[in-house]
């Protein structure tokens, strides 16, 4: 009789928040040696609010760690460790000590190998060093192929390594979290959320995320068709190249060597989601949020770079 | 001025999406009756599509499409899932698209038979299933195949897309009948709601737009009806249950029971009982990190505090009291069996309902059921996508739903206790009341008191290994030791055994764990009466060791592993049974073309290759004894 529109408060939003803090308490609960990855981007910004929500009153039980490969934005440590003090979570900081003996950065040594080394090598590691049993991580289905037929309690091996041709059936909202020693568990909270509802949700809720997503005057140099922020004196300058200050913002955050800016206005939340929209659901639909249909051409064009 | 029309523009976008619901789908069918296509069409018209990705489909259509460069949406779905020619096609893939109604998250799932559990796992968290049926063809094996798992998994409404119409001139009599074909086998599958509509997912007739080649058809437009149907949750009739995930102590002045709300509606005040326990008390608050509720619904998050202090842990369900779930500890059931090894009667699994996990067997497979005709066949085990109605019984009492009234309580998994493979999906039925009936009768002279008599510390002793490794010339010689020592010994030999109580056995894998299982309970009686028991079996099955061993209390469980060789036991064959194997003429015989698993944690290891079969059983006694000295 009931329409689904109406039920449990009704908005997929909240159908989506409920079912994100069902799959950490059953991390909680199960796993011996848990932890949350936190990259400081806004899904982290997202997982973080939702494992504070889903052990309300009591402290997040599970510690929070971030794999800091040194070249992230300055701004993004300074918020990582703000956000870690404000909400009382364990903050564990792994940097892969042999990348960092080696000198490993992306101008020597390329992207490819900066991003094996002090990302992929140091997250195992640091899962080996420290015996956790499941990493919570952020990743949604809507992002990538691959992601779009993962489980959220998705097995690895003692090796790390995920089979995608045959991962354990999951049925419900019943997780298999039983491992032997040695092997462990990604999970994926925010799996049925898409980059829309991120944005929405945070929003709503009112999460705090780097300023670094919205539209601000920042020292850029164009680099094959792609504008990177000069955060530090790290960054070698070609000959004849100077930053220039140019209105932009990031969708996403990384290493700020290998994360391509935006031109953008978008200096708030609003702004954002409706750049957002505009160019996901396309100017010929006047739909919902259309009206600044002539900017986001622009917008689109460029985003096609990434 | 353009922050404040943005900040109305999404507050007003965002008020609209707060009562967007959300609708889970999984679409039935093979590449061949159009899935791909009607999907990349829905992404299309439901304006998903980046520019970019539309040029690049144009580009596509001209070069590689089969559709005389027109837009061909299938290279669209099938360019999102390249990694199919890497393998990973076995698996349901998500995707995402909404309109301003309804959110819809898609489960698109192979069609292929081998790849039924994947299917299953799409299927169990899904509202409405699209099966898609190409109009030349009609119904074939795979409709009803896919039906058969929509319904076992609960799903009440069908969305009947006959496709390709525009391939059989929209003539509504082929529709017409295709239909009433599938009409008829809902009912005997007992799908509730179906509406059928007659689309092409090619030409977009019926998909977002009312198609003017088929005036004839006034329903829906497949779009609007996704939009619009009503799912009936299951469970509204029930009362409130929620089962316990964690239990939140911040502090001692704290404790709070979190969980999701499975059925039923709770406030503040209510009386509540936590089961399978029993305790009862009141719902002091509801608590959420957004503030206390003054009244939770199914799919809530929440945290419950009582008025009194309760012995209430996880897995419990807290329950209202007016009609609280039965608890039981056996049931009959449906069950999809997902694993390549097959399923054996009697064989302990991990089972998860709820947020309880409990050690189980299936104790009888009533019949299995031809997923592609629904026939009803004998069955001795279960094989790999096979479904079977079977009896299970758990070792603790558990509350319960039938499935069909509460797929929260009533849907669980086997789990399989060495591999920690998700092995099964079950759909509980109903309470077997033999459990009820049949009470643990109380006797007054227990196991200490029958032991106390003999002098002795009753225990079992498990000889484990091949045909041949000398478990019996060991167990033999070690029955005769503690004999002589004034021990009441019983010696039960594999051999002997079949003679009598197990002479209805044969050497399957379900007959050996049978087997193994029997013999494990008469050892546990005899224990019981206060004998040191000596049991010489093959046993080669890690999990009938284990059950066997779980029987016991902790310290009087001695595994023996004897171990000798295959080839040596092949040169001793003292009962020729190695030479009748290798010739073929004795089936399932360990270690030739039936498995022996090795004891991981056998108590005792015996190594007989280089030792004397007296200094071994001395080593077995040293062990048995080490506790008296």
């Amino acid at each position: 009789m009931t329409d689904i529109d109406t039920l449990a408060r009704g908005s997929h939003l909240k159908r989506l928040e409920a079912e994100s803090i069902h799959i950490m308490r059953e991390v909680a609960a199960e796993f011996a040696n848990p932890v949350m990855l936190y990259s400081v981007g806004k899904d982290s910004s997202v997982l973080l609010h939702l494992l504070q929500k889903a052990f309300h009153p009591a402290p997040p039980p599970i510690p929070l760690m971030h794999v800091d490969t040194t070249w992230k934005f300055r701004e993004m440590i300074a918020f990582r460790d703000r956000r870690a003090r404000e909400t009382g979570a364990r903050l564990i900081v792994h940097t892969n000590p042999d990348g960092l003996r080696d000198g490993v950065g992306p101008f020597t040594h390329g992207s490819a190998v900066h991003t094996d080394i002090m990302k992929t090598q140091a997250l195992k590691q640091a899962l080996d060093q420290y015996k956790f049993d499941a990493a919570i991580g952020g990743a949604r289905r809507d992002e990538e192929k691959s992601r779009a037929k993962e489980r959220v309690f998705s097995f690895r091996n003692a090796q790390h390594r995920w089979d995608p041709k045959n991962q354990r059936p999951e049925l419900w909202n019943l997780y298999n979290a039983r491992i032997r020693k040695g092997e462990s568990v990604r999970v994926f909270p925010l799996s049925n959320w898409t980059e829309l509802d991120i944005w929405l949700y945070i929003y709503r809720e009112n999460i705090e995320v780097p300023s670094l997503y919205l539209a601000a005057e920042r020292p850029v140099v164009e680099r094959d068709g792609t504008l990177i922020m000069v955060d530090d004196d790290r960054m070698p300058l070609e000959d004849g190249e100077t930053p220039q200050m140019r209105t932009v913002r990031f969708r996403t955050l990384g290493c700020y060597p290998l994360t391509g800016a935006i031109e953008s206005g978008a200096d708030t939340l609003p702004k954002v989601i409706q750049e957002m929209l505009v160019a996901t659901t396309s100017e010929r639909q006047g739909r919902v949020i259309d009206k600044d249909a002539g900017a986001s051409m622009e917008q689109k064009k460029q985003e096609g770079y990434f | 001025m353009a922050t404040d029309s943005a900040t109305a523009a999404i507050d007003a976008y965002l008020r609209q999406h707060e009562t967007k619901g959300l609708l889970r789908l999984i679409t039935c069918g093979s590449v061949d009756d159009g899935k791909s296509t009607l999907l990349g069409r829905l992404l299309y018209d439901t304006k998903l599509l980046f520019d970019d990705q539309l040029s690049a489909l144009e580009g596509d259509s001209q070069r590689h499409g089969t559709q005389n460069g027109e837009l061909d949406f299938a290279l669209l779905v099938d360019g999102l899932s390249a990694e199919r020619e890497q393998g990973i096609t076995i698996d349901v893939a998500y995707r995402f698209f909404g309109t301003d109604r309804r959110k819809f998250i898609v489960a698109d799932c192979p069609g292929h038979e081998q790849y039924t559990r994947n299917m299953a796992t799409g299927a169990s968290t899904a509202d409405l299933a699209v099966v898609l049926v190409d109009a030349r063809k009609g119904l074939l094996t795979q409709t009803r195949r896919h039906s058969y798992i929509c319904a076992l998994l609960g799903i009440r409404h069908v969305l009947l897309a006959v496709n390709k119409m525009d391939l059989v001139d929209y003539a509504e009599d082929v529709f017409a009948d295709i239909e009433a074909g599938y009409r008829e086998l809902a009912d005997q599958l007992g799908i509730a709601q179906v509406t059928a509509i007659p689309v092409s997912a090619l030409k977009g007739d019926n998909v977002s737009t009312r198609s003017d080649a088929m005036a004839w058809h006034d329903g829906p437009t497949l779009l609007e009806h996704l939009e619009t149907v009503e799912i009936e949750r299951p469970a509204q009739t029930l009362g409130f249950r929620m089962p316990v995930q964690w239990v939140c102590r911040p502090d001692q002045n704290f404790r709070g029971y979190a969980g999701q709300v499975a059925a039923g509606t709770i406030r503040p005040g209510d009386e509540v009982v936590a089961l399978p326990g029993g305790a009862r008390s009141r719902i002091a608050r509801i608590v959420t990190a957004d503030g206390d509720l003054d009244v939770a619904q199914p799919g809530d998050a929440i945290t419950l505090t009582l008025e009194d202090e309760r012995d209430i842990s996880r897995g419990d369900v807290i329950a209202g009291t007016a009609s609280p779930p039965q608890v039981a500890d056996q049931f009959a059931a449906h069950l999809l069996w997902m694993d390549g090894h097959a399923l054996l009667p009697g064989r302990p699994y991990w089972l998860k309902i709820g947020t309880r996990t409990v050690s189980a067997q299936v104790t009888e497979i009533k019949h299995k059921i031809d997923v592609n005709t629904q026939d009803h066949l004998a069955a001795k085990r279960l094989e790999l996508n096979e479904v079977g109605y079977i009896n299970v019984s758990v070792d603790h009492a558990i509350p319960f739903e039938a499935y069909a009234d509460c797929h929260e309580l009533g849907g669980f998994i086997l789990i399989d206790r060495q591999t920690n493979a998700t092995v099964a999906a079950g759909a509980l039925d109903f309470a077997l009341r033999r459990a009820d009936n049949i009470h643990w009768q109380h006797i007054d002279v227990d196991r200490e008191a029958r032991a106390r008599i003999k002098g002795q510390h009753p225990a079992c002793l498990w000889f484990t290994g091949l045909s041949g490794s000398g478990k019996s010339t060991v167990a033999n010689l070690v029955e005769k030791r503690l004999h002589a020592m004034g021990y009441h010994t019983i010696l039960l030999d594999g051999d002997n055994v079949r003679h009598g109580l197990n002479r209805d056995l044969g050497f399957t894998d379900e007959d050996r764990v049978e087997n193994i299982r029997r013999v494990a309970e008469v050892a546990k009686l005899m224990t019981d009466a206060g004998l040191i028991v000596l049991v010489s079996f093959i046993s080669p099955f890690r999990s009938e060791r284990q059950m066997a061993r779980a029987l016991f209390d902790a310290g009087d469980f001695h595994e023996v592993f004897v171990d000798t060789p295959l080839a040596i036991c092949e040169r001793r064959d003292p009962k020729g049974l190695y030479a009748k194997a290798r010739a073929g003429e004795l089936k399932n015989f360990t270690g030739i073309d039936s498995p022996y698993e090795l004891p991981e944690h056998a108590e005792v290891h015996l190594h007989t290759a280089d030792t004397a079969p007296d200094v071994l059983a001395q080593q077995v006694i040293e062990e048995l004894l080490k506790d008296e000295a």
